[in-house]
């Protein structure tokens, strides 16, 4: 009872919230439904007993993605009415990615179902790995067979890492207002300060 | 607590429902006495450590002044600035004091005193820790003035980067425990220090990791000396500038809860929890929750300690502290650490 009322509960948030963040008229309120709909997964996600990927879709997405995406659209001053506008012109583009989509999940569901990956059993359960914890069965999995699957991710996101830091670096430009701190902790009194005692009349030389 | 209410002829899931909103009730309820308290002490100590006498009107000792404040804020009257965005406005607050609460679900007061003993605990906690984040976000927002969207841009940086580092710490802790559960984890430091000392930081490489997760926890609570978010000199008062009566007292409670969850948990993760700091038998006599209250207390002391001395950060020295040295350094220690416990532990 409990487990069903949770679930229709997760399940009406996920899909209002997706909904409003598609008729929502500020693009602001459009990110935080959208971030309402990314916590009721993570809802979902919990029902299933996948509470470690629930975590992290809350800690990744919610946390830091979303956040940055908030931090975005806050800054940009979007004119909403001239997006609207062309809302026609694109929406053959729109409905296409949505068919690939529909599309991707029913093949999806398919491969799965058929069982050839040997990622969960074909009757819908997840893969039993009893008497471990989610996290132990997850960490056993992508440090086990899916080593080097796993690794080539890495690397791939240390690439996008780099290019992306090549692209914003730029070399030579005068960093304004340096500072080094073990210089500053490194100065004395004696370093900046004289102590003189001129005689009337002369003043001093600095 | 589900048995007892079994025993009373309840159905499962009834007892479960009862026992659950107990259990919430058991936290949050003193949770919010000892936020009153803990603001009273916190004033105490910084007119203690300026020379002056602090809250001493209301009360013995002053001892009722939260309560007076929080009952002068009561009835003042909500003011909704006519171009803030309202229902944001108004959700903010709200946001940022659920979210401090919401923490407290996996805290362990005792052995197996959990109201959630989940194996993702840590976890939980760095996700609604997380969160907390746009109670402060929104509130600039949808203020619709200058300092609070400037505060607000400051808190959603502040916040993100001192994350990245508190991750790689707890990663450390984790790895050390060998679990994500907090009960474990605090089982897990009992005798760690040559079986005489309890708590993880008398481990010469969870050391330094204690003292980054410190500054951390001040950085992500955006206490003194990392406050910018509410910098008075720059920024009136930050997010809080338009809010007015509960509103404003919702922020004051949740960022309350929020440090004292913080000092919680520097006393779990790395001084043993609910277990007595040494490891002698007649110290278990004392029930747990006592240890670890005393531990909070503690944290909290040197909390308001370092806000009562230390002077505020640059925004790009904080910055410069977050990702220049606390994430190199904490990287360095979970290779540190992992590379430690594979040639001691799991090694051959």
């Amino acid at each position: 009872m409990l487990q069903a009322f949770a679930f229709y509960l997760f399940a009406a948030l996920v899909i209002a919230s997706a909904t409003f963040t598609i008729l929502a008229r500020n693009p602001v309120h459009s990110v935080l439904w959208l971030i309402l709909a990314f916590f009721n997964a993570a809802g979902l996600m919990i029902i299933i007993g996948a509470e470690f990927i629930a975590m992290l879709l809350v800690i990744v997405y919610v946390g830091a993605v979303a956040v940055l995406f908030l931090f975005v659209v806050m800054m940009l001053d979007i004119d909403f009415a001239e997006l609207r506008a062309s809302f026609m012109k694109n929406f053959p583009l729109g409905i296409a990615i949505a068919a690939v989509l529909l599309a991707e999940l029913v093949l999806g569901i398919g491969a799965w179902q058929s069982g050839g990956l040997e990622l969960g059993t074909a009757s819908g359960e997840a893969a039993p790995l009893l008497g471990r914890s989610n996290i132990e069965s997850i960490g056993a999995l992508l440090y086990g067979r899916y080593l080097f699957l796993f690794e080539s991710a890495g690397l791939i996101l240390l690439v996008a890492m780099v290019g992306a830091i090549v692209l914003t670096h730029r070399e030579g430009r005068a960093v304004r207002g340096h500072q080094d701190i073990a210089k500053q902790i490194a100065r004395r009194p004696g370093d900046a300060t004289v102590n003189t005692r001129p005689e009337s009349g002369k003043g001093v030389t600095l | 607590m589900i048995p007892v209410f079994e025993g009373w002829g309840m159905s499962y899931e009834a007892a479960w429902t009862v026992s659950t909103i107990a259990g919430i009730l058991l936290i949050a309820l003193p949770l919010m006495l000892a936020v009153a308290m803990v603001i009273y002490v916190d004033r105490k100590i910084w007119a203690a450590m300026a020379l002056r006498r602090g809250p001493n009107v209301v009360g013995p000792f002053g001892l009722l002044q939260s309560f007076a404040d929080g009952l002068k804020v009561f009835l003042q009257e909500t003011i909704v600035p006519s171009a803030a965005n309202k229902g944001l406005f108004l959700i903010a607050p709200i946001i940022t004091f659920t979210v401090a609460l919401a923490a407290w679900a996996v805290v362990p007061f005792n052995s197996g005193a959990v109201l959630a003993d989940i194996n993702v605990g840590l976890l939980y906690i760095l996700a609604v820790s997380s969160l907390g984040v746009y109670g402060v976000v929104m509130s600039g927002w949808a203020s619709n003035s200058k300092y609070p969207f400037f505060s607000a841009m400051r808190a959603a940086a502040q916040m993100i980067s001192y994350e990245v580092s508190i991750g790689f710490i707890l990663i450390c802790v984790v790895l050390w425990a060998g679990s994500f559960n907090m009960n474990e984890i605090v089982l897990a430091q009992r005798g760690h220090g040559l079986g005489i000392v309890n708590g993880f930081v008398f481990n010469l490489l969870l050391f330094p990791m204690w003292v980054m997760f410190l500054i951390s926890s001040l950085a992500e609570t955006a206490r003194a000396p990392f406050d910018l978010t509410e910098a008075e000199s720059e920024l009136v008062a930050g997010y809080q500038t338009e809010y007015s009566s509960m509103s404003f007292a919702l922020f004051w409670l949740g960022e309350y809860a929020n440090v004292l969850l913080m000092c919680t948990l520097n006393a779990v993760l790395f001084f043993g929890g609910w277990l007595p700091p040494l490891e002698i038998g007649f110290l278990y006599w004392i029930p747990g929750f006592v240890w670890l209250l005393l531990k909070i207390a503690f944290f909290f002391f040197v909390f308001s300690w370092i806000k009562a001395t230390v002077p505020r950060f640059r925004y790009d020295q904080l910055m410069r502290l977050g990702w220049k040295v606390f994430l190199p350094l904490s990287l360095a220690f979970v290779v540190l650490v992992s590379g430690w416990l594979m040639f001691t532990r799991y090694g051959a």
